[in-house]
């Protein structure tokens, strides 16, 4: 379990961070999202020990990632959004490098890669971005981390890899990892990500479950425009509105359209929080 | 699997169950895939599949047995029989009717139309 109590963070005076305060339980896939430069990349490198807090705590199993300590290093894995390009086989490197991390699986590596229809003889540095980066996830995914902290990571992913690394996600983690994924590309991962965390300015807006916030929030996608829609967008084929949820009735959250209606009412989101 | 826009997901994924309880593809009894190996298979995530095992236990149509996995109940075809009979008839039935109304068709239209498509399909 992560616990973040009053998190701040600044490169020289631009704040980026302040008082975050939240809780990322086992066995979730998170979905991280929030405008540019609301500090999504700071603060996965800050959970994964690569950035010292200005303020407040990280607290991971007990351990400060800041620490680095090996044992805890072991079970996390940070996968940014920028792929180094190496010198090498894609099978040299995870040879040479899956052993940093006690849970690495060379076989799974090969499996990953396979599905990904990815070279394992290839050299890195003649991959194409997309391969490049499917080597990389293939990489981070056969590490079996209890934490596996993701930055984009399905930008440059062809239509086909989208779909193929939503099944690995799923396939292929510990069923008590928690994943923390940071994306704009909100449709390529709707039906893995939740709960969902939007992140602003200096805040988190909100942290809480699809179901949770469905009980909050009503999606109606009909062509009847509804009085007091917080939001409201129209789609080929009518409206999705978005309006306080009375009946208790579900519906199918858009994350998009959720995205835009917390931005705009801020206040009506505070406290929509998943009770830990 | 194709999810529609409007009809949250881990309904969408109780539906194809029961569709395929219903069609005789997934017979009584039968193990069904565990969260995670019907997540990975969909690429949804298996918390949501838990919600709709969850749902479809309550309801009877699937039960848990502890330590081995979901399996269909004996009797879920009947049980998903009836559950979508009813909700033909007190959800999509009225709806048909507003729309019919909307289309100014008549209930003798309605009846030719029904004879002439039921011959077909």
């Amino acid at each position: 379990m992560i616990r973040i109590k009053d998190l701040g963070f600044s490169y020289g005076e631009n704040v980026v961070l302040k008082d975050i305060t939240m809780n990322l339980e086992e066995g979730r896939i998170y979905g991280l999202l929030g405008e540019n430069g609301v500090g999504k990349t700071t603060l996965l490198t800050l959970l994964s020990g690569l950035k010292n807090a200005k303020a407040g705590q990280i607290d991971i199993d007990g351990h400060n990632p800041w620490k680095r300590e090996p044992s805890l290093l072991t079970e996390i894995y940070y996968l940014s959004d920028e792929v180094a390009e190496i010198n090498m086989k894609a099978i040299e490197y995870a040879e040479n490098y899956g052993k940093f991390w006690e849970g690495f699986d060379l076989n799974k590596f090969i499996e990953i890669m396979d599905s990904f229809e990815n070279d394992i003889n290839q050299k890195m540095n003649r991959m194409s971005f997309g391969q490049l980066k499917k080597t990389h996830i293939a990489f981070a995914l056969a590490c079996n981390t209890k934490y596996l902290f993701m930055d984009e990571p399905t930008n440059g992913l062809d239509i086909p890899s989208k779909a193929q690394f939503r099944k690995a996600v799923m396939k292929y983690t510990r069923e008590d990892s928690t994943l923390l994924i940071s994306t704009h590309q909100v449709r390529d991962l709707e039906n893995i990500i939740d709960p969902i965390i939007i992140l602003d300015r200096q805040d988190v807006l909100l942290n809480a479950s699809l179901e949770k916030i469905a009980e909050k929030f009503f999606f109606d996608y009909s062509n009847d425009r509804k009085e007091g829609a917080l939001y409201c967008e129209m789609i080929p084929g009518g409206n999705i509105q978005v309006l306080i949820n009375t009946t208790g009735e579900d519906s199918k959250v858009n994350i998009e359209a959720l995205f835009n209606t917390v931005h705009l009412h801020k206040e009506l989101v505070k406290g929509l929080k998943d009770e830990n | 699997m194709e999810f529609n826009s409007n009809k949250s997901i881990y309904l969408q994924i109780c539906d194809a169950i029961c569709d395929r309880i219903l069609s005789g593809d997934l017979p009584g009894d039968e193990r069904i895939p565990s969260v995670r190996e019907y997540g990975a298979e969909i690429g949804v995530n298996p918390n949501t599949v838990m919600r709709s095992y969850e749902k479809l236990t309550s309801e009877g149509i699937i039960y848990n047995r502890r330590g081995i996995g979901y399996f269909t109940s004996p009797d879920a075809r009947v049980k998903v029989l009836e559950a979508q009979k009813e909700q033909f008839l007190n959800e999509e039935l009225p709806m048909m009717i507003k729309k019919m109304r909307l289309l100014e068709i008549s209930e003798e239209e309605l009846v030719r139309a029904f004879r002439q498509t039921h011959a077909t399909v």
